[in-house]
C-alpha cells in the first residue's frame, strides 16, 4: 500500500481544532485497499487485474442532524472540505432525522488478520502456476467446455478517527481462490465448482489448504461429467441432509437477512426488503427447534467477517442470536439498538471509504451438534444429501425461500445412494428450521464465506462469514428440473 | 456538473504516456461522479451527505503481453500523475511474468467522441423539503440520488472518448402495513414539481386498492399482466450470461437451446441490446464503439449475441462493442398490440403483478425461472382490481412465459432507468413492455 498523505495523528489534530460549536462529535474513517486478481481459463494465462483504492468518510452529528461527505483527497485540505460539506449536512437535516445518534467513540483498539504464510512468498508466476495446475486438471473429459482457476487477495487498512478521541486501526488479509468446470452435451450443461465462491477467509496462502485448493480440481470435474448423466432429482416430501456449503446459504438468506435490525426497522423496505420478525419477538420467538443454535462470532480465526471493531468503533463480541431454537438478539449495531432501544451487537459496517455503514451480518454461525456424518444419513430412509448452492431465492419479508444445488445424493435407508442432478428444495423459513432434527458434530463443521452479499441504499457488497456442521431437516418439499 | 473534465483526464492520459517505453501502449478508462445521496425511512432522512469519487482502469501492453489496475484518483493532478505512474511502473514489472494473452484484442482505429447531456439539476435541499414535505403522515421510505457522473476512455494511440450525464434519480415505496405497498420512481435530467405530484396520485390510486383484504392464492396456474417493472426483473435474470458469445459458445447460457434452435419464443419477442435509445456511453472499457443496435432474439429466435473484444478472438466473431461481462446495458423488447388502457379487460380474471423480486435459476438449461410477487400484486375480476393478493413464488420456463403462452405485449414499452448504485452509479437502463401470459406457475 502506498503511504498515507495524511497520518491518521494529523487527521485527529484537524478533527480536534476544526470543530466548530454546535457539533457534537465528527469521525474520519479511511480505507486504504490493495487487491489483485489472476485467472486461467481454458489454459489461457488472462491479464493480472489489480485495485488501489483509498478514501474517507467524514461523518457529523450536530444538533440532531447527520452528514457524511466521502473524499478522496486525502490532503489536511480535502479533509477539511469533507468535514465542512458533512456539516452543513448535518444542519440542513437537523429535526428532520430517524435518528442521529453519535457513535461517542473515545477508545483505541487495533486488529489484524492471521497470516500464517503471506502472499508475498509467493511470485506472481509462482501463484499463475498454481491456477495453470489446477485449470489443467479439471479438464478431465472432452465434455468439459469452460473451466477456469482464480485466485484473488486483498489488504485493506481501516482507521477510525473520532473528535471524542478514540481511534480503531484495523487491517485484514483476505483470501479468495475459486474454480469451476462445466460439462456439456448437446443442448444440456451441468456446471459443478469449488465451493462457489464460499471457500474463502482472511489469511495468506494457508486459506488455500482449508479446502484443499491444489488437489481439488479433479473431483470437480469428474463431477460435472457425472452429472451429466445423472438422473434429476427426486420429487416429494421427505429428509433433506444439507451440507455445509448449501447451509451457509440457508443461514445467511433464511436467519441473517431476517435478523437484521435495520430492516424490522424499515429502512431496507424499498430495496433489500422487510423481515418477518418483528421487535416483540425476541426473547420468546421458536425461530427452530431445539437444536438450533445460532452465533455472530466475529473472534473466529480466519473467518471471511472477523475483526475486532465494527465501523463504529462498537468493539465486536460473540453473542448468541438463537438459543436452543429461541430467538434472544437482533443483528443490529449501536444506532439501531438506541431506536430500537434493545441489544443487539457490533455489526454496523460498510463496504468502503465511499458508503455510510449500515447494520450487517459478519460471521454468523451455526454452533456444531452431536451427531456424526453417519449417523445423520443413518438416520434418514428416504431423503437426499445436497452439496454447493447454486440458486437462491427468497421473499423480501425472507418467509418464502427456493434453493437449488449444484449436486445432490440419495439416501435410502440409511444408505447414501446414486448422484443425482438439480435438487432443489422449498419451503417457509420458520417451518423449516423449526424441522430441523439431526445437527453434525465438529467432525462436520466448516468455516467459509459469501463474499459477496449485497444490501442497502447505497447498494454496497461485502463479505459475510459463515459456518456451519452437516444438518438434516425433516418433512422438506424437495424436487429436481423435471417437476 | 463534476469538477473533473475530460481535458483534466486528457492530461492525466498523456502525462502517463509520455512515460511509455518501447512498443508499450496505454488504454485508460475513466468513472468519475460527485452526487448528493439522501436516505429516507418513514418520510423522515435516514442517512445524507456527498460521494466524490473517481478512478482510472489502465491496461499497460506490448506486444501480446498486458497486465490492467484501476487506481483511486484525489483530483490534485500532481499527486494523481505520480499515483498513475508509480501504478504503470508496477503493471510493467507484472507484465514480465506473464505469458502471451492470445484473446487480447487492441482496437488500432481511434475514433474519438464527446457528449455532454444537458441538464438543470435542482439544488438538493429543495427536493429533500419537497419529499418530507409530501411525504409527511406517510410511511415512505426510499432514496434519492442527484449529481454528475462522467465516463471516458483515452489510449496512447490517441483516442480519446467523454460522456457526461447529470441526473437525479428518486426511487420511493409508500408502505400500508407489513409488505403491502406501492413502489414508485421518478428520474431525469430537470426536477419538475407537477410530474412529481401526478406519480405520487397514481401510487395513491393503487394505495387505495391496496387497503381492500388481501387474497392468499393456491399454487397452480393463473393468467397473469407483468407490468414492465416486474419483467425487468426477469430481463436482468437474463442479462446476466444469457446473451454474451463466451456464454453460449461455452454451453453456458440459459439460453442455449434458443441458440440451439431446439426452443424457441413467441414470434412477437425481439430483444436487442439498443445503445442508441439508452442512456449508456456508445463506448466500451476498453475503446470499441457501440453500434446503435445489436439483435439478440428476432421473431423469437436468436438473432445474435455481445460480443467483447476477448471473445471476438476466442471465438473467430466481429466484436461488437461489449464490455467484457457480454451482459445487455441498454436492453430494449419490442411492444406487441395491447394497449395499456386495455390490459385489464384483456386480463380479464387472473393476476396483475407490479413487481417481482429476487429471480434465480431453477434450471438454466431449461431456462426456468423462479422468484417472488412483491409490492403491490392484484387479483382481477371482470378487468376489475378486486383485491391485493399475498407474496406468491412463481417457477416457470421463459420458454412459457414468453413463448407458448404469450398472449400480447403492451404497445408502449417503458424506459426504466438502473438507479444501482454498487461502487459507482449506473448508466444501464431497459425498454420494456407489459407481458400478458395466460398461465403462468405459482408454486408456493
Amino acid at each position: 500500500m502506498l503511504e498515507l498523505l495524511t497520518p491518521a495523528d494529523e487527521i485527529a489534530a484537524i478533527l480536534a481544532k476544526a470543530l466548530p460549536a454546535g457539533v457534537d462529535e465528527a469521525t474520519v474513517r479511511i480505507v486504504d485497499e490493495e487487491a489483485e486478481w489472476l485467472t486461467v481459463r481454458q489454459g489461457v494465462v488472462e491479464a493480472p487485474r489489480s485495485t488501489f483504492d483509498r478514501g474517507a468518510m467524514v461523518t457529523v452529528w450536530a444538533g440532531g442532524g447527520l452528514g457524511y461527505a466521502a473524499t478522496a483527497d486525502l490532503r489536511p485540505e480535502g479533509i477539511r472540505a469533507a468535514l465542512e460539506t458533512a456539516q452543513a449536512w448535518a444542519l440542513a437535516t437537523a429535526g428532520t432525522t430517524v435518528a442521529a445518534i453519535a457513535p461517542g467513540l473515545t477508545g483505541n483498539g487495533q486488529y489484524a488478520s492471521p497470516v500464517r504464510q503471506p502472499w508475498s512468498a509467493l511470485s506472481i508466476a509462482d501463484r499463475l502456476d498454481l491456477l495453470k495446475s489446477a485449470d489443467a486438471a479439471l479438464n478431465v473429459d472432452d465434455r468439459i467446455v469452460e473451466r477456469r482457476a482464480s485466485l484473488g487477495r486483498r489488504e485493506v487498512r481501516s482507521v477510525l478517527v473520532s473528535s471524542a478521541g478514540g481511534r480503531i486501526e484495523q487491517d485484514f488479509t483476505f483470501t479468495y481462490p475459486t474454480m469451476n468446470a462445466t460439462a456439456a452435451d448437446g443442448g444440456d450443461a451441468q456446471s459443478r465448482s469449488y465451493g462457489r465462491g464460499s471457500f474463502c477467509g482472511q489469511g495468506g496462502i494457508e486459506v488455500l489448504d482449508r479446502f484443499d485448493f491444489r488437489t481439488a480440481a479433479p473431483q470437480i470435474g469428474e463431477e460435472a461429467i457425472a452429472l451429466l448423466t445423472a438422473p434429476n432429482c427426486p420429487t416429494g416430501t421427505m429428509d433433506l441432509l444439507v451440507a455445509p456449503d448449501q447451509m451457509i446459504l440457508q443461514i445467511h438468506e433464511s436467519i441473517g437477512h431476517p435478523l437484521e435490525l435495520d430492516r424490522i426497522l424499515g429502512d431496507e423496505r424499498n430495496y433489500a426488503g422487510t423481515s418477518f420478525v418483528t421487535t416483540d419477538m425476541f426473547g420468546s420467538f421458536q425461530y427452530g427447534s431445539e437444536l438450533l443454535n445460532v452465533t455472530f462470532d466475529p473472534t473466529v480465526e480466519g473467518q471471511l467477517a472477523s475483526y475486532a471493531f465494527d465501523d463504529e468503533g462498537t468493539p465486536a463480541t460473540k453473542q448468541f442470536l438463537i438459543r436452543d431454537g429461541v430467538l434472544e438478539r437482533p443483528l443490529g449495531g449501536a444506532t439501531s439498538q438506541a431506536r430500537a432501544e434493545m441489544a443487539g451487537v457490533a455489526n454496523t459496517r460498510a463496504c468502503s471509504w465511499n458508503r455510510p455503514p449500515i447494520d450487517r451480518m459478519a460471521n454468523l454461525n451455526i454452533e456444531a451438534g452431536s451427531s456424526s456424518l453417519d449417523e445423520l444419513i443413518g438416520g434418514i430412509e428416504h431423503g437426499v444429501f445436497v452439496h454447493t448452492n447454486n440458486s437462491w431465492s427468497i421473499d423480501d419479508s425472507r418467509n418464502k425461500f427456493q434453493f437449488s444445488c449444484e449436486l445432490g445424493r440419495v439416501i435410502r435407508d440409511g444408505e447414501l445412494g446414486e448422484i443425482v442432478r438439480n435438487p432443489s428444495y422449498r419451503g417457509i423459513s420458520r417451518d423449516f428450521w423449526r424441522n430441523l432434527n439431526g445437527v453434525g458434530d465438529a467432525s462436520t463443521f466448516a468455516v467459509m464465506g459469501t463474499p459477496n452479499c449485497g444490501k442497502g441504499e447505497l447498494n454496497q457488497m461485502v463479505g459475510t462469514g459463515h459456518a456451519s456442521p452437516v444438518c438434516r431437516f425433516g418433512n422438506i418439499e424437495v424436487f429436481g428440473a423435471d417437476a | 456538473m463534476t469538477s473533473l473534465d475530460s481535458d483534466w483526464f486528457d492530461a492525466r492520459v498523456q502525462a502517463a504516456s509520455d512515460q511509455l517505453t518501447g512498443d508499450e501502449v496505454l488504454l485508460a478508462s475513466f468513472h468519475t461522479e460527485d452526487t448528493d445521496f439522501v436516505r429516507f425511512n418513514h418520510a423522515k432522512v435516514r442517512q445524507a451527505g456527498s460521494i466524490a469519487q473517481t478512478e482510472i482502469s489502465l491496461d499497460l501492453v506490448e506486444g501480446q503481453r498486458h497486465a490492467e489496475a484501476t487506481v483511486g484518483l484525489t483530483g490534485d493532478a500532481d499527486v494523481d500523475d505520480a499515483r498513475i505512474l508509480g501504478v504503470v511502473e508496477r503493471l510493467r514489472e507484472q507484465r514480465q511474468q506473464v505469458p502471451d494473452d492470445p484473446h487480447l484484442l487492441v482496437n488500432t482505429d481511434p475514433t474519438s467522441s464527446h457528449q455532454i447531456a444537458e441538464s438543470t439539476l435542482p439544488a438538493t435541499d429543495d427536493i429533500v423539503g419537497t419529499i418530507t414535505d409530501r411525504g409527511a403522515g406517510q410511511d415512505l421510505v426510499g432514496i434519492y440520488a442527484s449529481g454528475t457522473v462522467a465516463s471516458g476512455f483515452a489510449n496512447s494511440l490517441g483516442q480519446r472518448n467523454w460522456f457526461e450525464t447529470s441526473t437525479f434519480d428518486f426511487d420511493w415505496t409508500r408502505y400500508l402495513q407489513a409488505d403491502k405497498a406501492v413502489k414508485s420512481a421518478y428520474a431525469g435530467f430537470g426536477w419538475d414539481n407537477a410530474v412529481f405530484d401526478r406519480k405520487l396520485a397514481e401510487a395513491d390510486a393503487k394505495f387505495e386498492a391496496l387497503k381492500r383484504t388481501p387474497m392468499s392464492l393456491d399454487p397452480g396456474e393463473y393468467a397473469t399482466l407483468l407490468t414492465p417493472s416486474a419483467l425487468e426483473e426477469v430481463m436482468g435474470l437474463l442479462s446476466y450470461g444469457a446473451f454474451g458469445i463466451r456464454s453460449q459458445r461455452t454451453s453456458q447460457s440459459s439460453l442455449l437451446r434458443l441458440v440451439t434452435g431446439d426452443a424457441q419464443l413467441d414470434s412477437r419477442v425481439r430483444i436487442s441490446e439498443h445503445t442508441a435509445d439508452g442512456v449508456a456511453p456508445n463506448f466500451q472499457e476498453q475503446g470499441w464503439l457501440r453500434p446503435d443496435e445489436v439483435v439478440l432474439i428476432d421473431e423469437g429466435q436468436a438473432a445474435g449475441a455481445l460480443v467483447s473484444p476477448r471473445s471476438s478472438v476466442e471465438f473467430g466473431v466481429e466484436p461488437n462493442g461489449a464490455a467484457g461481462h457480454e451482459s445487455p446495458e441498454s436492453l430494449a423488447m419490442a411492444g406487441g398490440t395491447l394497449a395499456d388502457a386495455d390490459a385489464l379487460a384483456r386480463l380479464d380474471t387472473g393476476l396483475w403483478v407490479g413487481n417481482l423480486w429476487y429471480t434465480n435459476y431453477s434450471d438454466v438449461p431449461g431456462c426456468r425461472v423462479t422468484g417472488m410477487t412483491r409490492f403491490a400484486t392484484f387479483w382481477v375480476e371482470g378487468g376489475e382490481i378486486a383485491a391485493p393478493v399475498n407474496v406468491l413464488r412463481f417457477d416457470d420456463s421463459i420458454y412459457n412465459m414468453l413463448g407458448e403462452r404469450l398472449v400480447d405485449l403492451t404497445s408502449t414499452p417503458e424506459m426504466l432507468v438502473d438507479n444501482s448504485t454498487y461502487e459507482q452509479r449506473t448508466s444501464a437502463s431497459m425498454t420494456l413492455p407489459g407481458a400478458l401470459i395466460d398461465g403462468m406457475r405459482f408454486t408456493l
